[in-house]
């Protein structure tokens, strides 16, 4: 057992690791405080990670492409804001034309910083820092700055997060089908492993005929259609749509990355890494009104948590610069 | 000869931003009549001071080729810190004092973590800044510190002669000292070379390290600074306090023309760069343009900013 452990590649040492190290977390939780434990209150820490989760994962194939998306929580803002408007003005179209819209409009945002990354070769962190701003803009203007309520969301679209199968809700669900579509495909997809040569060494990779800006490219897109998903699936939980919902969250999101052991520098981590870097901040948010920690303390927990996961994961020398870096 | 005089000062970034002052300001002149008056004008320039003040550093860091996102983090911190000393019946120098050494110190970290650490600047900014705004949040919580002594607000709401504000007047002082660190020293041109390539710079016997230790804790110190002005102007500490800047002090710098690849940029674009960021939020404020949508605004500009030279090149 011992000399596979050896055997194994340093990302599955460090995403067992990891998950002994959430386990031992949860476990240490639990044996204080049982009641954590109950069913329904696991359901409920993935109910509220599920978001996390499902971005993160799409954030992660940008930053395996040396890219990094700041324009994410924006996107989910803006297509959050367009489903809340379809509902209202078409409260009888179900809930597949709302899906469709914000995976499409999602998926759109995603491909325009794509196309600057790709085609103009910009630094990714400042084609999203701009987009980020004019997406935005764009949900004040299509909203007038105005709040779309509860009252004015159709029954549908409110209870399909909702919906409960075997216990879990729509939304963690959602969640697990992604994490196991991630995990299956980017070990066995081409498409998939091509990202992580592109991300790896972009001048090897052009040498074995991929192109790394097309597949900086796939990555936004495919990040940008997640946000806009999670859009919806933000407005229907919280069950409000306006301007700054999920302000600054494209942060949380990196930094969910971060902890999951995605290399900012890209080219390397893993997907099953990254949905236990978001169960790890699942578990410490949901645990902490049990040890009687404020709420507020929330945020400065997760800054200690990024800095030790990052010192302890830190590589010695080179690729300082990646991130700022898209390959040429 | 003169038409290539004529080319290669348009060819320069910093002419352009200039054409766009001035642009902005006869639009606004033109559009609404309460533009053009000294006392207007003056009011407009706290639209910039603070986040200008520390985009200098940042400038600096990002030529060096690092990058430091916890800048407003750091303001939260320092804000908080001062706030705590006045309630403990702080004088207004020992607030200046507490709060620009906050703001060093936690340069220092973020120095630290970069240098000693070997991480990333911009995953060890990530992770400072939520760590720095994440204190800020755990030490308030929902209060808000308001016990300033009223000669506190003389920082960020006093005048040093006429319509010149000490704001200005620390802009236009730092402005020149750090345009004369950058372009006139041997310490300036070390900046360059190490943004442009640090293995050489290094290979040079400089020490590079300690140019990225010395930068971040110069932004930290800025940053405090600006944390002095901003709450001695506001009068009050939260949690929240300049929300969202640190994207905004970055686009300053790299509307600045400063390159996002270091190596590359000047101080006199940065301080363009915020004029113009000051100009437009202001006058879309008189045009009554809420802004959100100046964000638009920003956001285009600064895509279109790097867009331009890889267009140019490609043609």
């Amino acid at each position: 057992m011992m000399s596979q452990y050896r055997d194994w590649s340093p990302v599955a040492r460090r995403d067992l690791n990891f998950a002994l190290l959430t386990l031992a977390l949860l476990a240490a939780v639990v044996f204080r405080y049982p009641t954590f434990a109950a069913p329904g209150n696991l359901a409920g820490v993935l109910d509220d990670t599920a978001i996390l989760i499902m971005l993160a994962l799409g954030q992660m194939l940008v930053i395996l492409v040396r890219g990094v998306d700041l324009s994410v929580a924006a996107n989910l803002a803006l297509c959050g804001m367009l489903a809340a408007l379809f509902n209202r003005s078409f409260p009888d179209a179900g809930i597949l034309p709302v899906l469709v819209l914000t995976l499409l409009a999602g998926g759109l945002l995603g491909a325009l910083n794509g196309v600057l990354v790709w085609k103009l070769r910009l630094p990714p962190i400042v084609v999203t820092l701009g987009t980020m701003s004019v997406y935005r803009g764009v949900i004040y203007l299509l909203s007038h700055g105005s709040w779309v309520n509860d009252n004015e969301m159709s029954r549908d679209f409110l209870a399909f997060t909702r919906a409960r199968f075997l216990g879990l809700s729509t939304l963690a669900w959602l969640a697990l089908a992604c994490a196991a579509l991630f995990i299956v495909a980017l070990r066995r997809m081409p498409a998939a492993r091509n990202l992580y040569a592109a991300g790896g060494n972009p001048e090897a990779a052009a040498c074995s005929g991929i192109d790394a800006g097309r597949m900086q490219f796939l990555a936004f897109t495919v990040c940008g259609a997640i946000a806009g998903l999670c859009g919806y699936l933000w407005v229907a939980r919280f069950a409000v749509a306006y301007t700054d919902i999920a302000l600054g969250f494209e942060l949380q999101v990196i930094a969910a990355c971060l902890i999951g052991g995605v290399a900012i520098a890209g080219g390397a981590g893993s997907a099953l890494g990254v949905v236990l870097g978001c169960l790890f901040l699942g578990i410490v948010r949901s645990s902490l009104p049990l040890v009687g920690i404020s709420a507020f303390w929330q945020m400065f927990i997760n800054g200690v948590v990024i800095l030790s996961a990052v010192l302890l994961s830190a590589r010695p020398q080179g690729s300082r610069r990646a991130t700022l870096e898209s390959p040429r | 000869m003169i038409a290539a005089m004529v080319h290669a000062i348009a060819r320069r970034w910093e002419s352009m931003l200039a054409l766009v002052l001035l642009f902005g300001f006869v639009l606004f002149s033109l559009s609404s009549p309460y533009f053009l008056s000294v006392d207007t004008l003056s009011d407009a320039t706290f639209n910039f001071t603070e986040r200008a003040l520390v985009a200098l550093p940042l400038a600096l860091l990002i030529i060096a080729g690092e990058i430091d996102i916890s800048v407003a983090g750091i303001i939260a911190l320092a804000s908080v810190a001062m706030g705590l000393a006045a309630e403990q019946g702080a004088d207004s120098a020992t607030l200046a004092v507490t709060g620009l050494g906050t703001g060093l110190l936690a340069g220092c970290v973020n120095g630290a973590l970069v240098t000693l650490g070997r991480v990333p600047s911009i995953v060890a900014t990530i992770g400072t800044m939520t760590l720095f705004r994440g204190a800020a949040y755990a030490v308030l919580g929902d209060r808000v510190l308001k016990n300033y002594p009223a000669s506190f607000a003389e920082f960020g709401q006093g005048y040093l002669f006429g319509p010149v504000s000490i704001e200005l007047a620390l802009f236009v002082v730092c402005a020149l000292v750090a345009a004369l660190f950058l372009h006139g020293t041997r310490w300036g041109r070390v900046v360059f070379a190490i943004g442009a390539n640090p293995v050489a710079t290094r290979f040079a016997g400089i020490p590079v390290g300690r140019y990225r230790f010395a930068l971040f804790a110069l932004t930290g110190l800025a940053s405090g600074m600006a944390a002095v002005l901003l709450t001695s102007r506001l009068g009050s500490t939260r949690p929240s306090i300049a929300q969202g800047w640190e994207l905004e002090i970055i686009s300053i710098v790299i509307l600045g023309g400063v390159s996002v690849w270091g190596g590359k940029g000047s101080i006199l674009g940065v301080v363009l760069a915020a004029l113009v960021f000051g100009l437009v939020t202001f006058g879309l404020g008189l045009m009554n343009i809420p802004g959100i949508v100046m964000s638009i605004f920003t956001g285009t500009l600064l895509i279109l900013v790097v867009a331009m030279p890889a267009v140019l090149q490609r043609k």
